[in-house]
């Protein structure tokens, strides 16, 4: 098996095994350790994504969302002072439900790309290096970059205006 | 077997189904937002898959501005949570009952 093939699997058993360990943790309910593990799926996707030649998007992945995303998510954590979360019980009847439900959409997803030969014949050559990315976005995207940077303005004022104290 | 365009979705599909699961299961607002973004990433390296295996990089331009738009949902959506948090005491899905009939 060739040196990627390798690192293909061992990223994406780590990605979906801290995928799994945010969700539903059989150690501990605390949300600081979602995030800790939210940290380490994200780290393993950008590994995914270097595996595919997207080498901008793995350091903005890193930077983003291991970097800003999360560290959000701690001080909002850390703000509301969880402690209830330990206390409650699932529901059985949602816990089996959701779990058959999610279970038949992963196995029609997994079937239907399994089944539709989708990569066949494909011959990948493209690399997402800054540069040529760099290229596409001031050119054949600008009007959406510049769209998404007053959505970012957009955020922030709301974001202002929601933390208020005294919100009317 | 060579790794291909299919592992990859296929990789994509189960960490979807993750976050999916984290919505239905948690009942943690922060937790639940944490699987919102699992569902996210799946469809980031289900688009990077795809640009790279059809040799052209659009679809790396939209994980780029997926990413953008879910920073500003993060905070966005914290916001709401803490100030939810300041009127409620609670972070609890089973908590916010206003609605309820």
């Amino acid at each position: 098996m060739p040196l990627p093939d390798i690192f293909f699997y061992l990223f994406a058993a780590l990605t979906l095994l801290c995928g799994l360990l945010v969700v539903a943790n059989p150690f501990s309910r605390n949300p600081v350790t979602s995030a800790m593990f939210l940290v380490l799926t994200i780290i393993s996707m950008a590994g995914l994504f270097v595996l595919l030649h997207a080498f901008f998007l793995a350091a903005v992945q890193v930077l983003v969302y291991a970097g800003a995303v999360i560290v959000l998510f701690l001080f909002v954590i850390m703000l509301l002072d969880l402690k209830e979360e330990q206390r409650r019980k699932f529901k059985m009847f949602g816990v089996v439900a959701g779990l058959i439900s999610v279970g038949a959409l992963g196995a029609l997803m997994v079937k239907t790309i399994w089944s539709s030969g989708l990569g066949q014949g494909l011959n990948p050559q493209v690399e997402g290096a800054t540069k040529p990315l760099g290229k596409m976005l001031f050119t054949q995207y600008l009007l959406p970059f510049e769209i998404v940077s007053i959505l970012l303005l957009v955020a922030m004022v709301g974001v202002i205006l929601l933390s208020k104290k005294d919100l009317k | 077997m060579h790794v291909g365009l299919e592992h990859y979705l296929i990789v994509s599909a189960a960490l979807f189904c993750l976050g999916v699961l984290g919505v239905i299961l948690r009942r943690n607002l922060i937790v639940i937002y944490m699987s919102l973004e699992l569902m996210l990433n799946a469809a980031n390296l289900a688009l990077v898959a795809f640009s790279r295996f059809n040799n052209t990089l659009d679809g790396q331009i939209m994980v780029f501005f997926i990413i953008t738009v879910a920073a500003a949902e993060v905070a966005v959506g914290l916001a709401l949570i803490v100030a939810l948090y300041r009127k409620r005491q609670t972070a609890h899905v089973e908590d916010l009952t206003t609605m309820k009939l």
